[in-house]
Formats: C-alpha cells, sequence, structure tokens
C-alpha cells in the first residue's frame, strides 16, 4: 500500500492554475484509472481530469470553487501494492497514522508550462509551501473582465483625441457597432470629467445668496454626519509618509501588460494598504451594536466617491478576495457608476471600512468622519513633492499625509496606531504587499 | 462590447451540401453499392480479400483506442499536447492502406491512422508530444515523413520530393520496384495559405507524381469550413490544372479505394490529383482547445451518425463477422491503451536543456545565455518533482 498523490496538470500549454468546478469523487470512493475526479476550468475551457491511478481516495487537497496552482497535487489516493506507475521523483515526506502503509508517499511527476502568470508570490509559493495547495480563488468572470476591458475598439483620431482630452478609453462606454468608442463618446466623458476636475471658476452669481432645499443626498449626508459624529466618539491620528515607491509602483503597474487599460492611481494601492492592514488589526474593521461588537472577516471597502449631487460611500463588496487587477476594476466601476448617478442601496449598505480620497482636491489632509455602522475610515490626502530627511540629508520625496479616524468604543488607541502605521508602511514600500 | 464572432454564430450547423457529387461506396448505414459513374473505383474494391479488410477494422479501432488513451494521457499530465484525430480513422486508415510501397507520405501532425499503416511506432509520437524527442522515427525506413506542425508547409516539401522524383525518372517506367507517387496530408484550414496554391501550381506545370489529399474536419481551430472558401475544395486545384474528387471520408472503403486508383496513376506518370475527404473532427483541435466554445451539438450529433468505424462494423457484421471478432479487438485496444500508459509514465521528464541543445551544432554566446537565465529561474521557482 502507498499514497499516491495526482498534482495538477497543465491541461493547456503555458496554464498556470485552474479552479475546481466540481468534484466526481469524495474521500473513501474506489476510483479506477481514467475515471473522472473532476472538472477544472482554466482561462481556456472548462475540462475533466481523468485519475491516474486506480484504489481508494484518501483526500482531496481542494474545495469546489478554489484554484489551484498547477504543479499542487489534488487528490491523494490510496493504491493497493507499489507505486502504480514508475515514480521517478523522490518520495515526499513520510505518510502519518495508517501502520499498515508502507509509508511511502509518491507524487506523479507532470510536465508543467510556464505560462506569464505575472504573479511572482504565487508562483514563489510553490517552492516555499508545497504542501498549501490552494491559492486565493479569483472569479472566472473577473478574469474574464480583466480580458475584456484589454480590447478597447476606437479608431485612432478618436484615441488621439481621448489622450489630449486626458480620457481615460477604459472608463468608457461605447456605443458605436460592437461597442466602438466614438467621438460622441469620448466628448461626452470628457465633459463629464471636467465637472470634478473644476477646472473652470463660474461668474459670480448676482444673487446675493442662493437657498439651495436640504433634501435628497445633502439631507441623507447631513444625517449621516450628525449620527456618527454624535453617536461614535471619534479619535483622529495623523502620519506622514514618503511615498516615493508607491508612485513609482503605480507608474510600473501603468506601463505592464497585465494592467493595459485598467486605471492605476494611488488610490488603488492605499485601498489594497487598508485590506493589509485590517487583516493584520481586525478590530478596525468591525461594527458597534452596543450588546456587541461583531468583527467582520471579510472587507467591504467603501470609497467616498464625490458626485455631482454629493458625496456618497458605495462600498466594494468582498474587496480583501480580490486581485489587484480586480479590485482596479471594481474602483473604476464604483466611481464610473456613482457618476452616472446609478449607485444603489444595496451598493452603499453592509460597508465595513472606509477610505476617502481627499487627496485628489489637492488638499493634504483631514479629519475624516466615519461612515455610519463602520468604526474606521482612512483619508489619503494629496501626494506631492517635499523635503524629506534621508539619512541626515533633506531630499525630495514625493510626500503624502494619511489621516485616520476610528470609533474610540471600540479600536483603542494602540489598535489605531498600528493600523495607520501599517497602512504607512504599505504607502512606504508597496513590496509588502507581497508578504 | 459585442464580440464580432456573435455575428458568425448565426451561419447555424456546418453540414456539407449533399448534393455535390461524392464518391461514397458505404452509406451511412452501412450498405455497400457502387455507383456506375465510380465503377472503377468500385473493382479496387471487388479486389480486396477479407483479411485486409480486417486489418483495416483492426486499424481503426486500434488508433482510435490509442487516441483516447492518449487525451487521458494529457490529462494527467504526462503529454504537453494532444491532437485528437477521433472521427478521422477512415480517411485516415483507407488511405493509408491505399499508399504503395515505394510510397512517400508528408502529414500534417493529426496522421496518426496513416501513421500507423505506415509502421510508425504509436509511442514516437507520444514521445514527441511529450517533449522527449522530435519525432523519433526515421523517414527512409517508414517513408512517412515526420510531423509538421507548421500549416501546409509540408505540401511545398512533398511536391519538391515529387518533382525529384520525376527528375530522377523514376515515375512511368513500368518498373514497379522503382516507381514512386507522393501523397502529402493537410487540412481544410491549410487550404487558405499561399503554400498550397503554390503547390498545386508547381505539381501541375511539372507534372509531378503527387495526390493532395485533404482531410476537409470542417474546422480550422475554430474557424468554419465556408468562411474560407466559397466553392468545395475538390475544385480548388481546378484553374491550376489539377482535377479533383470529393470523397465521403468516413466511408473508409472510399478513401482506400480512391487513394489506391490516383497513386497508381500518378506513379504512372498522370500528373497531381486532389483528393477531398469529407470528415469531422469530433473531439478537440488539441487539448487546448475546447469546441463548445464555437459549434453546435447538432453538428457534432451530425457527424457521430456517421462515424466511420461504426458503418465499417455494420458492414462487416453483415458479411458474418461476428462477436468473436469485434471482442478480440476490443481486448487488443485495451492492452494497447495500458501498454502505452506504462511506456509514457516510464518516460521520465525531458530536461530542459534539450530546448538548447539543438538548435545549433556549435557553441553559441546567446543560447548558453537563454539557457543560464531558464536555469537561474527554475532554481528559484524550486522543483516541480
Amino acid at each position: 500500500m502507498s499514497i499516491a498523490k495526482f498534482p495538477l496538470p497543465d491541461v493547456g500549454e503555458g496554464l498556470t492554475e485552474a479552479e475546481i468546478v466540481s468534484w466526481k469523487v469524495a474521500v473513501g470512493d474506489q476510483v479506477s484509472v481514467n475515471q473522472t475526479i473532476c472538472e477544472i476550468e482554466t482561462a481556456k475551457s472548462i475540462v475533466e481530469l481523468p485519475c491516474p491511478f486506480a484504489g481508494e481516495v484518501v483526500e482531496l487537497f481542494a474545495k469546489e470553487g478554489d484554484t489551484v496552482e498547477v504543479g499542487n497535487p489534488i487528490i491523494a489516493v490510496r493504491v493497493v501494492g507499489a507505486s502504480p506507475i514508475p515514480v521517478l521523483s523522490e518520495p515526499d515526506a513520510p505518510a502519518t497514522g495508517d501502520e499498515k502503509d508502507t509509508g511511502a508517499e509518491y507524487k506523479i511527476p507532470t510536465l508543467v508550462g510556464y505560462g506569464d502568470s505575472g504573479d511572482v508570490k504565487s508562483r514563489r509559493s510553490r517552492a516555499v509551501a508545497a504542501m498549501a495547495p490552494v491559492t486565493t480563488a479569483i472569479p472566472v468572470s473577473m478574469v474574464r473582465a480583466a480580458a475584456a476591458s484589454e480590447s478597447i475598439m476606437a479608431k485612432p483620431p478618436i484615441r488621439k483625441m481621448a489622450k489630449e482630452l486626458g480620457v481615460d478609453l477604459g472608463s468608457v462606454v461605447g456605443t458605436g457597432m460592437h461597442g466602438e468608442i466614438t467621438r460622441e463618446d469620448v466628448i461626452g466623458s470628457a465633459s463629464q470629467a471636467s465637472v470634478f476636475k473644476n477646472l473652470t471658476t463660474p461668474d459670480a452669481p448676482s444673487e446675493r445668496e442662493e437657498r439651495i432645499p436640504v433634501k435628497g443626498v445633502r439631507k441623507a449626508i447631513a444625517t449621516a454626519m450628525v449620527r456618527s459624529a454624535f453617536t461614535a466618539p471619534h479619535v483622529s491620528i495623523f502620519v506622514d509618509v514618503d511615498a516615493t515607491r508607491t508612485m513609482e509602483y503605480v507608474k510600473r503597474l501603468k506601463n505592464s501588460v497585465d494592467f493595459a487599460g485598467i486605471k492605476v492611481t494611488p488610490l488603488l494601492i492605499m485601498a489594497k494598504a487598508m485590506i493589509w492592514a485590517a487583516r493584520r488589526n481586525k478590530m478596525v474593521n468591525s461594527t458597534w451594536t452596543d450588546e456587541e461588537i461583531i468583527v467582520h472577516n471579510f472587507v467591504n471597502l467603501g470609497i467616498a466617491a464625490a458626485t455631482p449631487r454629493g458625496l456618497i460611500v458605495p462600498n466594494i463588496k468582498d474587496a480583501d478576495a480580490m486581485s489587484m487587477i480586480e479590485l482596479a476594476q471594481a474602483i473604476e466601476q464604483l466611481a464610473a457608476t456613482a457618476r452616472e448617478g446609478k449607485t444603489t442601496q444595496e451598493d452603499m449598505s453592509n460597508g465595513t471600512i472606509t477610505i476617502t480620497n481627499i487627496g485628489v482636491f489637492g488638499v493634504d489632509t483631514g479629519t475624516p468622519i466615519l461612515n455610519p455602522g463602520e468604526v474606521g475610515i482612512v483619508a489619503l490626502g494629496s501626494i506631492r513633492k517635499k523635503p524629506w530627511v534621508v539619512d541626515d540629508e533633506i531630499v525630495v520625496r514625493q510626500v503624502t499625509t494619511i489621516g485616520a479616524t476610528f470609533d474610540h468604543r471600540v479600536v483603542d488607541g494602540d489598535v489605531a496606531s498600528r493600523f495607520v502605521q501599517d497602512v504607512a508602511s504599505v504607502i512606504e514600500e508597496p513590496a509588502l504587499l507581497l508578504d | 462590447m459585442a464580440p464580432f464572432f456573435q455575428v458568425r454564430a448565426k451561419l447555424g450547423p456546418v453540414i456539407p451540401d449533399n448534393s455535390i457529387p461524392m464518391l461514397q461506396l458505404l452509406s451511412p448505414d452501412g450498405t455497400y453499392g457502387v455507383p456506375k459513374e465510380y465503377a472503377k473505383y468500385g473493382e479496387i474494391i471487388d479486389s480486396i480479400s477479407e483479411d485486409t479488410l480486417l486489418a483495416m477494422y483492426r486499424d481503426m479501432a486500434r488508433i482510435r483506442r490509442f487516441d483516447i488513451e492518449a487525451i487521458a494521457l494529457q490529462r494527467q499530465g504526462q503529454l504537453g499536447l494532444w491532437v485528437p484525430a477521433i472521427g478521422q480513422e477512415g480517411a485516415q486508415i483507407g488511405s493509408g492502406y491505399g499508399v504503395g510501397p515505394n510510397d512517400h507520405i508528408f502529414p500534417s501532425y493529426r496522421e496518426h491512422g496513416v501513421a500507423l499503416t505506415h509502421g510508425v511506432e504509436l509511442m514516437s509520437i507520444l514521445k514527441m508530444m511529450r517533449g522527449v524527442n522530435h519525432g523519433g522515427w526515421n523517414p527512409e525506413e517508414t517513408r512517412f515523413h515526420l510531423y509538421a506542425i507548421v500549416l501546409a508547409s509540408q505540401v511545398l516539401h512533398a511536391v519538391g520530393y515529387a518533382m525529384g522524383v520525376k527528375f530522377d525518372g523514376k515515375v512511368g517506367t513500368g518498373n514497379l520496384e522503382e516507381d514512386l507517387a507522393v501523397i502529402s496530408y493537410f487540412g481544410d484550414g491549410a487550404t487558405a495559405e499561399g503554400d498550397i496554391s503554390e503547390s498545386l501550381l508547381f505539381a501541375a506545370v511539372n507534372k509531378a507524381p503527387i495526390v493532395f489529399f485533404i482531410q476537409n474536419n470542417q474546422w480550422a481551430i475554430s474557424s468554419r469550413v465556408d468562411t474560407q472558401t466559397t466553392v468545395p475544395l475538390y475544385t480548388r486545384g481546378e484553374g491550376f490544372g489539377v482535377p479533383g474528387l470529393r470523397i465521403d471520408g468516413n466511408d473508409v472503403l472510399a478513401n482506400y479505394a480512391a487513394t489506391k486508383y490516383h497513386m497508381d496513376q500518378a506513379r504512372e506518370g498522370a500528373g497531381p490529383v486532389l483528393l477531398e475527404a469529407l470528415t469531422y473532427r469530433i473531439g478537440a483541435h488539441t487539448t487546448s482547445d475546447d469546441p463548445s466554445k464555437y459549434r453546435d451539438e447538432e453538428e457534432v450529433e451530425y457527424w457521430k451518425a456517421r462515424d466511420p468505424i461504426q458503418r465499417f462494423e455494420t458492414f462487416l457484421r453483415r458479411q458474418g463477422i461476428n462477436d468473436d471478432f469485434f471482442d478480440e479487438v476490443k481486448i487488443a485496444g485495451d492492452a494497447l491503451a495500458a501498454d502505452i500508459r506504462e511506456q509514457t509514465f516510464a518516460l521520465g521528464i525531458p530536461p530542459l536543456e534539450n530546448i538548447f541543445n539543438h538548435v545549433y551544432s556549435e557553441e553559441h554566446p546567446e543560447i548558453d545565455r537563454q539557457k543560464a537565465w531558464l536555469k537561474a529561474y527554475e532554481e528559484k521557482m524550486g522543483s516541480h518533482e
């Protein structure tokens, strides 16, 4: 008796991973050679995997919906006799438990391709942790969306015009044939953008004063602010940070093939930093209910959005499960939906922590007020060149201020400080995200 | 954004126009009959022995079982890629039997059935798909040349070889020990390449001893045949002076008769001819392809009802061949599968250096640099074993 493991093969010339769509066998089942054991979905297709050996299933290393890296074992089978097939590799770690086993464990050697995953971290993890097969599940639909956004259809003059007007074609919805972006689409998008840039100063109105009825979004903002400020004791913390490396990282991502057509901004790195820091300091990602504190192990990341109708805070559901590309797309989508005034109540409910990007308005920092129901909010100030001390010398660095406010009922000063320090350290060194 | 292919999806299933004349001796229900205009092909079938018929069936079943096992081996990480030929056994085995003992064959990369009929070790094909070798059989011995991965390139090679045969004076001398002809296999997709037009022209003006054999399996990966030609492919050579014939590619007897007849003619100096075997690739283009993304189930069902092996089995049973034979074939197929499975696992993983070792015959600094880079990369990533 010995245990044979089947590593996920590269079924399609250069694939690096696949999602387990469904298992056709369970632990304890007898399997025969070439019996279908599972269905996997790769970037190319859905395929069935036949079992390379016969015996009893002793372990499944991944769940349905998990994404497994090529080369990591997905199933272990107790086979009768010695190894079912010639095994070229050294036996793995000795088997534990069952004394009837010979103690030998085998992983059959498989051919592994060299697809460009672009994800150094998960590739490296193969060597470091060969026994941890499951990487974070990435919904296939999101991956496809990433691929789709790369194929922007617009004629060269339209692309030139978009560039001149500062319009990101990736965020424009084309209305032409097959979704082609037309001249009108770009112009429409450009005028929308100018609303936020506020580049033109309006003429002074002739009336001495203007009365704006308190209703709609404005009323909701007011109510929320008052409720927040008067129910939760706020505590705010500020820290200056050298964001030079973040800016370089943003530049690199912008130029990378994987992010072609995707909007990359410092806000994206900030969002990633917050998710990372929130995982290390769970209390900041919770809710106070008087009876209990609900600590969330997911992050519905609120992003404060200025719209023509006022401030709204939609959130990105399960932002912690997203890859950098998915998160970038989600932020872009959230902003576009908000601009179009199509944000729904659902988009705005069940947020767990919020980020507000006041830097886009050219402000260094501010004291953010908590989004009701949440206990943490972080403000990202403008990033600009300032004198900074490095090794006792004053050098020019890109500096920003991170401001954060917490509900002091839940978040103590030390947790708050550690959280902000964590966010700041990522901004200072984005490579920490690879941790 | 609306993808372009949605527009094409409206074309409906790819089912050929059955009003176009086609050589068919076995109808899809296994009934044998020779239409008057095809009498010369019927005469060839009249002279086949029962043993040859059974050998043809055995090879068709054998290559299908081999194919199924190879797909499983690819899915188990034992082959880098597999190119299934399931559904095309009638065209491949039939034509393979029609090629004479001196003739040369220039295949594409899906001709496993033809390879089998000319003594190529099936393990050689698996080794190639595992990256262990580049084919490994000796074309001088088998007269079956190495697989051509670059579409249509083999047809130029074939025409060149046929022209050489003519220059050597080995055509139409009546000396059956010496005379030979050439056959080249390619698909419907390759016909859209310029190489094929050049090949047809050179073959025609030089009256080269060659049979162009198109396996029209309806799909060039995901491109339908009717988006690549507006006329039936067997007429493609007419403007160049190469006459053509359409064959029911899933009728093994028609493929045998047509190939035998026209190879004999070419060997005797009649010049080139173009055969279009109408068939269907039941499986994927390769194991990297998912045909459900581009074709209808309805279409696949149409072709499954015209399966070449099922059709031939029905015919043989009517000739009095019973279960004993078919059971024996099945057992032999499973034994073959078990054997190639064991041999494939025993092949080991080819060393990475092989990628670089045969690029230049001498030391080359750029190749050395790439080799060193890949080695360092591998070490960084850790072992796959």
